[in-house]
């Protein structure tokens, strides 16, 4: 038991460069640090409303650098319950605390399955690395 | 793809490059844009921009007197080492470029758009023949310093140059070569253009660094010039758009209007009779940002215009944007729409600049209006 909740707890990450944490029965989303070095400075930030149900893959929210706008996707499927209004405020936290103050939306997971399919920190990071050459 | 004499010390600044018309530019180095932006606006900042065109004509009155028959600007009226913002203009009355024309001893000066300047020599070429002679250098790098202390760094190097007028330039020298710097930008603030020899800008560069200064890439260069609500051709001016279209009728010579030059009937019937679609500046109500193509509507629900630029404005603090828009709808604080992701983004049309800046004439700072 002890053994598969720190699996849950652990930090996965997305192909389309998300982070996800889970707690329980909720998750939370961000995007990722390399996702930021791509992007530069964030200007914008937009996030799903509260109360809305989203599919894994789907568009949850969007981001805007100086230079151009990017969809964020929701890693995996669920109802969203709470989003930072910090991030919509100040969208320069995004940059400077991606993984922490930079989280974008909390999800209720439908299908803890869905976890399965994505990466573990070293995969991701050489994921990251492999599509930046 | 080609690469400017400053490329190696971009890349030691910690330069992301993007290709740009064929070269190899940086957008940005360690810090960002927002940074690099802000230290622009309150310091001074250094721009690589030798992919541009700097294109020399050689000649006296008689090319003075041809020349006048290409751009609508009064060449006759300018002096030595004076510039001035003109066109390279289509029959049609678009704009093949936008340029700077700067009057020299023995000919012109002209800076030319860097996807643009071998098509615009070829241009020129045809039209005034073997006559003169033409070049367009590549042995020469352009450097643009620009900020409010922009004239204190350029000075400690070059002595003499807090002199020159705004959009006035002179020849300077630098370990004993020529240099020419001419007083003027494409962002909103006091600075200067510098041509210099591509064998000592590496090391020029490096003293304005030393002096204080600080290299700024080509993202920065457009959210600055979009916030002076500076043109960027391509985007916002191209060869169906005429100057007056533009909004930029200041920029066309009033005894040129019953003169000829390419498209001068079409300018001419605009400038009397007026246009059907205008260049305004547009601030979104929302921080959502509304970018190039982004469809304008009125509050019926009709399409009336389209964004041309549009950006996140640092210095602002909110997004802003430029585009064409039906002249009915041309006025100051009127209602419209804009078509982000699905949605209708309410924004009123505003005066340009966005951001105010005070502008050096002669000893004077003045507020540019």
């Amino acid at each position: 038991m002890l053994e598969e909740e720190k699996k849950m707890s652990e930090i996965k990450f997305s192909k389309e460069h998300e982070w996800i944490t889970v707690d329980g029965e909720v998750a939370t989303i961000g995007i990722t640090k390399h996702a930021t070095e791509l992007l530069g400075d964030i200007v914008f930030a937009e996030l799903p409303e509260k109360g809305s149900n989203v599919n894994k893959d789907a568009t949850a929210g969007v981001v805007e650098s100086t230079k151009a706008a990017s969809d964020v996707y929701t890693p995996i499927s669920g109802e969203v319950v709470d989003t930072n209004q910090s991030i919509v405020d100040d969208p320069s936290k995004i940059n400077s605390d991606p993984e922490g103050d930079g989280w974008f939306f909390k999800l209720k997971i439908k299908d803890p399955a869905e976890m399965n399919t994505l990466m573990n920190r070293d995969e991701y990071d050489k994921f990251a690395k492999e599509s930046a050459s | 793809m080609k690469k400017t004499p400053l490329y190696d010390l971009h890349q030691k600044h910690g330069a992301k490059f993007v290709q740009f018309a064929g070269y190899e530019m940086p957008i940005q180095y360690e810090t960002g844009i927002v940074k690099e932006h802000i230290t622009t606006r309150n310091n001074s900042g250094i721009f690589d921009v030798s992919h541009m065109g700097q294109l020399f004509l050689k000649g006296g009155d008689e090319l003075t007197n041809d020349l006048q028959k290409i751009f609508p600007i009064d060449l006759a009226k300018i002096s030595i080492n004076q510039s001035k913002y003109s066109f390279l203009m289509k029959e049609n009355g678009g704009i093949y470029d936008d340029l700077i024309i700067t009057k020299l001893k023995d000919g012109y000066m002209i800076i030319l758009n860097a996807a643009c300047k071998e098509a615009d020599l070829n241009i020129l070429k045809n039209k005034i023949g073997e006559k003169y002679q033409i070049n367009l250098s590549d042995n020469l790098s352009l450097i643009a310093i620009q900020g409010p202390k922009a004239k204190d760094v350029l000075d400690s190097i070059v002595p003499g140059v807090t002199k020159l007028k705004f959009m006035n330039g002179n020849q300077f020298k630098y370990n004993d070569l020529d240099i020419y710097i001419t007083r003027s930008g494409y962002t909103g603030e006091d600075g200067f253009e510098i041509s210099i020899d591509n064998k000592i800008v590496e090391s020029f560069v490096e003293k304005l660094i030393e002096k204080g200064s600080t290299m700024i890439g080509l993202g920065a260069r457009d959210t600055l010039r979009l916030e002076a609500g500076l043109c960027l051709y391509g985007h916002d001016l191209d060869e169906n758009t005429s100057p007056i279209e533009a909004n930029l009728k200041w920029a066309i010579s009033k005894n040129k209007i019953n003169e000829k030059f390419p498209g001068s009937d079409f300018i001419k019937k605009q400038y009397n009779e007026g246009v059907s679609k205008l260049r305004v500046g547009i601030k979104p109500e929302t921080k959502v940002i509304a970018r190039e193509s982004t469809k304008i509507f009125d509050e019926k629900d009709n399409e009336i215009g389209k964004v041309t630029s549009g950006t996140f404005g640092p210095s602002v603090n909110g997004p802003i944007a430029m585009g064409y828009i039906h002249n009915d709808y041309s006025k100051k604080n009127t209602k419209i729409f804009l078509e982000v992701r699905g949605k209708k983004i309410p924004a009123s049309i505003c005066e340009m600049p966005f951001y105010k800046k005070n502008y050096v004439r002669g000893g004077e700072e003045n507020v540019r209006n």
